[in-house]
Order: C-alpha cells, then structure tokens, then sequence
C-alpha cells in the first residue's frame, strides 16, 4: 500500500489535474444517473421508492477512489452514488431499480439494497446505521487475519443518534480494527433539521468521534479533493493497525429526502442559495475552468451512459415470480 | 460411549470447532476469563487465546451485528448471547440483517453466523431471564432454529449450525446444563431438519421441545402404568422442520399434545398444531392439546414461578384429556 504523500505527491496535497478531471466526470456521472432516476421514476417506470444524493456526489467519488477493490463498503438508503463510486458498472445498477436479474442485485434488493461483492460493496442498508456493526465485523475479519483492507461504513447525521452507531464505535475502538465510518453530515434526518435532533451543533458532529478515544478526520464534503485525501489518511490510519477513524464530511443534500418530497419543511430561499454556492460538481467544473465546450462534451458523454444504462435495464429480464424463493437459504 | 453433561456437550463442539478451523472464533459477554455465565466456555480462552475467544462489551446489536460481518467476510463466527432475553436487543441485527442479507442480495452473501443464547424458569430469576422465545425467530426466513435437549444432541446439532451457511439462532436450556448423557466417542453431526423419536407409543404423540422433553419422558412413564402408550418426538430444529417424522407419528397415534416452557399463546405449539393438523386431519381422533407457561411475565416468588411453567404433571394430564376423547 502506496501512502498518502506517494499517491498525492510531496506534502501530501496537490492532486493531479488529470485525477480531478476523472473524478469530475464521475461526479456528472452520479448526477445524471440520479437526474434520470427521478425522471423515470416520475414517469411510473421504477417500481418502490427512491433517495437521491444529489449535493453529495463529491463525497461517493472522493472517498471510494481512495479505496482499493479490496476494501469493502456498506452504503445506506441513498446508495446510488456510493455503488457507481465503488464500481458497480451504471447499467447494473439501473437494472437493480428497474427489478432486472441483470440487475447487481439480481432484482431482490431495489434501490436501498444495491450490492455487489466482485468489488466489495457489502449493500446498502434501509435501516438507518443497521449496517455499521457489520463493518466493524468486516473489519475484524480482516485484522484476524491480518489483510491490509479497510471496512468502510457510509452513515448520516441522522444515524449517529442510533443505537448501532454507539455501539459499532465503542466496539471499533476498543478492538481497533481497519474500519472508516463516513459520516455524509447534510444536517437532515428525513425531514428533521440538525436542530431538532443534534445536542451539538451541526458542523461539530465529528466531536462524537472523542467520546470513544476516536481518530478524527474531517474534510468539506463539497470539495472532492479535500474528500479524497482525507479518505486517503483515513485509510492509511487505519490498515496501520492504529485503529479506526470517524472521517466527518460536511455535505449538503440539495433535494428532498425521497424523490417526490415537497419539502414543505425546508426554506425555499435557503435551498435556492445552497444550490448555488454548494454545488460540488459545478464547485469543481469552476476550478478545474471547465467551459461550456468541454462541459458538453463530458457532459454528452455521461448522459448517453445513463441513456445506454436505461435501455439495458428496460431489455432487461423479469425474474419468475416464484423465483422469490431461491435465496432464502444458502 | 462416554458421558458429558450437556454443558461439557456444548463446550467439546466450540473447542473441537475452534481447533480444527481458523476461521472458528467465539465471542460474547464474559465468555473469556470468567467462562461465560453459565460456564460453558470455561477452559477456551487459555487454550485458543484472547484472539479467537473474545469478551465483549454490553453490546448485543454490535455482538450479533460484528458477527455478521466477520460471517460475510469468510469467518465462521460464533456468538453468544447470554440470555435469550437479550435477544430483543439485538433483534434488528438478527432480523434485517443476518436474516435478509441473502435474499437482499441475490444470493451473492451468506452468513455463517451461529448465535448461542440459553434461558429457562426453575431458578426464580424473575421476568427478564428466563423467558423462551424460541417461536419468534420461526417466523423469520432466513433464519434456521435449534433447540437441542440433550447432551449427544446439543453437540451435534452445534456443530452442524456452526458448519451451515446461514444464520442459526441456537437454543440451550439454563436447566439443562448439568444433566449427563451418554454421547458418541467421535463427534458425530446431527443434520438440522431431522427430528427425534425419544420413545415409541401407539396411543398419543407428545411433540415436546427443550426441557420438556425430558418433562413428556417423564409424564410418558406415569401414563403407561395408565395403560397408555405415549410416543415422544423432538423436532430438535425448529425451522427447518422435520414435519414428516412427526406427521407421520400422529398418523400412526392419531392424537397429539405438544409442550414447551414458553407461554402457549402463539408459542411453536401453534406452528406444530397446524402443520399436524393439516398433515395428520383424517387420522385426528381428538382436538390437538397444547402444553405451555400461562400467559404472564414469569412472576419471582417460587411458588408462583413454578406454578407459570408447565411439567410432568400438566403433560400427563393434557394427555388424559386427548385420550379421553372419544
């Protein structure tokens, strides 16, 4: 395992360009996938229900690329970015929506069930932090045995008031075992403000993490780059064997909590604003001074992907209804 | 063959297991220096070390739940609970998650995880340790249900749940720990799925898990010297179910009482009268009687406790009373 400042060049900062430019095309990639995911959705093609992550793109790309194949990650309810991020390949995902056998889950989990273990997603979880002591599991797994991979849990401000989440970071820490709990901070549980349910306030959640002698990292969760190193430092941190790390993302959910919400709780004003200046894609389309040519030429790109994926997903096989039993039982 | 009480039964399948596979660990609150609170795991640690026999913290969510993980990422873990009561804390982790992760998947994980807990009346411990909730996780897909009685059985039985690829919720009775039994010189596998037959009798069937079986030898005996010939069954696994052997011994009885220490209201002897009742209806010639606790808290005070839980004397009588029917 290369460290932090080899993958990063000297100082440990300064990304190259070139990685930004692929983690830009990702990022755009996430986002139409979601665009169109909704689209469908509203057209009454997508069975279930659906949780985008539209605002937290920077944070499934910064941080699944600086994983290796062979660490693994639990996702939550709002998966679809994490599974694109960890390289699950988009026309398998969109097939899992659609209730596909080709789908990565063979079409028994949905949206808030997407799996695939070839490159170590472990699934996403529609029980908010049920995942998180199953990481520490992974992670003991791979310390047992002495492999150099890290267990990666993603969670949400909402999660860290579960039961789970206590429990999973005490047992972590007491064991010291290769896990990252990934805290996407976007401030909203469902439809409750971080004012409602946080005794702290918003940007110092990560202040959890010392409750249980803890490794702190935090990054802005908007930037990808910040993201990405410190996912980076997290995971070195941890497969050293000095122990997990609650790694804080700050991010901003900029739509409702499923696809459809109205979001009759949320000012109006506030959001328009948070759409503006909060925007990670079109953050780091500015930095990198993507133009309009160049972004539509990226941008036709990801969208015939997502297009391609749908056509997949549509062609794609309905399971036999009596095949619901196959996999109860190994 | 050798004799080991039920707890040396329990602990000879975790030592064997943990000495032939790497993959083996076990761990749960004060399992390791302490041996468990009912001495089961006594002896492990010194010979497997803190690695692979490990205490944990007051966590059950995160025992069971690690437990998952460990299981997903190639390990046979092991895991106890240390009473079945606190099965409840853990419940999330054992139903949404070990339970479903398969299915949830498409087949791509499975969860080889053995989660061990024990309970039981007859020690007055009061309302939260010693309940049997057994039936609950029958109502589980996914999930597969020991409930062993005796030494020979709690050993091969453990192993096969150990070695089965989906998660087993095992059960042990607290009461049962000191009882002897003669057991194979080798350890030997009990399939699960495959029920018992402790004693033939052609007049009535009694279906009876975990003490009760023991309780239904006992009524068996008192009712022969009525002239009534009983026949004992064990499911032993509790899902899967062994429902041939024991439709087929109500067939050939044609009256049935089912018994288990848990309260009746929608305890496993409702599961077992349907499937029999269904399997066995042309050949029923009573009503199925079933045998359980009374429908409370188990209460503290002796005589209150032991009068609660069902024995002997309640399955002799429900077998009168099946018998006297005409």
């Amino acid at each position: 395992m290369t460290t932090v400042e080899e993958r990063t060049g000297p100082g440990g900062r300064g990304v190259s360009e070139e990685v930004l430019r692929g983690f830009f095309r990702e990022m755009l990639l996430i986002r139409r996938f979601e665009e169109k995911v909704e689209d469908r959705f509203r057209a009454g093609e997508l069975p279930g229900f659906l949780h985008v992550a539209i605002g937290q793109e920077a944070s499934a790309t910064g941080t699944c690329a600086a994983l290796t194949r062979e660490d693994v990650i639990a996702s939550t309810h709002r998966a679809h970015g994490h599974a694109i991020a960890k390289g699950t390949p988009v026309e398998r995902i969109m097939a899992e929506l659609y209730g596909k056998l080709e789908g990565c889950s063979h079409g028994y989990g949905g949206s808030m069930h997407l799996y695939d273990l070839e490159v170590g997603n472990l699934g996403a979880n529609a029980v908010v932090g049920g995942g998180l002591p199953g990481i520490v599991g992974a992670a003991l797994a791979f310390q047992m045995r002495g492999e150099k991979r890290v267990a990666v849990a993603f969670l949400g401000d909402g999660a860290t008031n579960t039961g789970t989440f206590h429990e999973s970071m005490n047992l972590a820490q007491l064991w010291k075992v290769p896990a990252v709990f990934a805290l996407e901070n976007n401030g909203w549980a469902e439809s409750t403000p971080a004012s409602q349910q946080l005794p702290l306030p918003v940007e110092e959640l990560g202040k959890r993490a010392l409750a249980y002698g803890m490794k702190l990292i935090e990054a802005d969760g908007q930037d990808v780059e910040a993201v990405y190193l410190a996912m980076l430092a997290a995971r070195d941190y941890a497969v050293s064997g000095k122990g997990p790390v609650l790694l804080h993302l700050r991010t901003h959910r900029l739509t409702g909590h499923y696809v459809g919400d109205p979001q009759v709780y949320r000012d109006k004003k506030a959001l328009e604003e948070e759409r503006e200046t909060k925007d990670p894609v079109r953050l780091l389309g500015a930095r990198l001074d993507i133009g309009d040519d160049e972004f539509a030429a990226i941008d036709a790109e990801v969208t015939a992907e997502v297009e391609a994926a749908v056509e997949f997903a549509k062609a794609g096989t309905d399971p036999a209804p009596e095949d619901a039993l196959k996999y109860v039982y190994a | 063959m050798p004799e080991l009480t039920y707890r040396e039964a329990v602990r000879d399948a975790l030592g064997k297991a943990l000495r032939d596979d790497e993959s083996v660990f076990i761990m749960g609150e004060d399992i390791a220096e302490m041996g468990g609170s009912m001495a089961v795991t006594q002896g492990l640690l010194d010979e497997f070390g803190p690695g692979r026999v490990r205490n944990t913290p007051i966590s059950e969510m995160a025992i069971v739940g690690s437990g998952i993980g460990a299981a997903i990422q190639g390990m046979r873990p092991i895991v106890e609970i240390m009473y079945e009561d606190f099965l409840t804390i853990s419940m999330e982790q054992l139903v949404n998650q070990a339970a479903k992760h398969r299915t949830m998947s498409g087949g791509q994980v499975s969860v080889p995880l053995t989660i061990r807990t024990q309970g039981g009346a007859g020690w007055s411990p009061g309302a939260q340790h010693a309940q049997q909730v057994e039936a609950w996780f029958v109502h589980v897909p996914g999930l597969k249900v020991v409930f062993a009685s005796t030494p020979e059985d709690v050993r091969g039985l453990l192993w096969s749940a150990i070695y089965d690829d989906n998660p087993v919720v095992f059960f042990e009775h607290r009461t049962l720990y000191p009882i002897k039994g003669e057991v194979p010189e080798e350890l030997e596998p009990i399939p699960l799925g495959k029920a018992r037959i402790h004693r033939e009798g052609g007049d009535v069937t009694v279906v009876a898990t975990g003490r009760l079986v023991h309780e239904a030898l006992e009524a068996a005996e008192m009712a022969e010297g009525e002239g009534i010939s009983v026949e004992v069954v064990d499911p032993r696994t509790l899902l899967p179910l062994d429902e041939e052997t024991i439709v087929g011994s109500v067939r050939k009885t044609t009256r049935c009482v089912t018994a288990h220490e848990a309260v009746t209201r929608g305890g496993f002897g409702a599961e077992l009268t349907a499937v029999i009742q269904h399997g066995a209806f042309d050949w029923l010639d009573a009503p199925i009687e079933r045998v359980g606790a009374k429908f409370a808290p188990l209460p503290f005070a002796p005589g209150m406790e032991q009068w609660a839980v069902p024995h002997a004397d309640d399955v002799l009588d429900a077998i009168r009373r099946t018998v006297a029917r005409t």
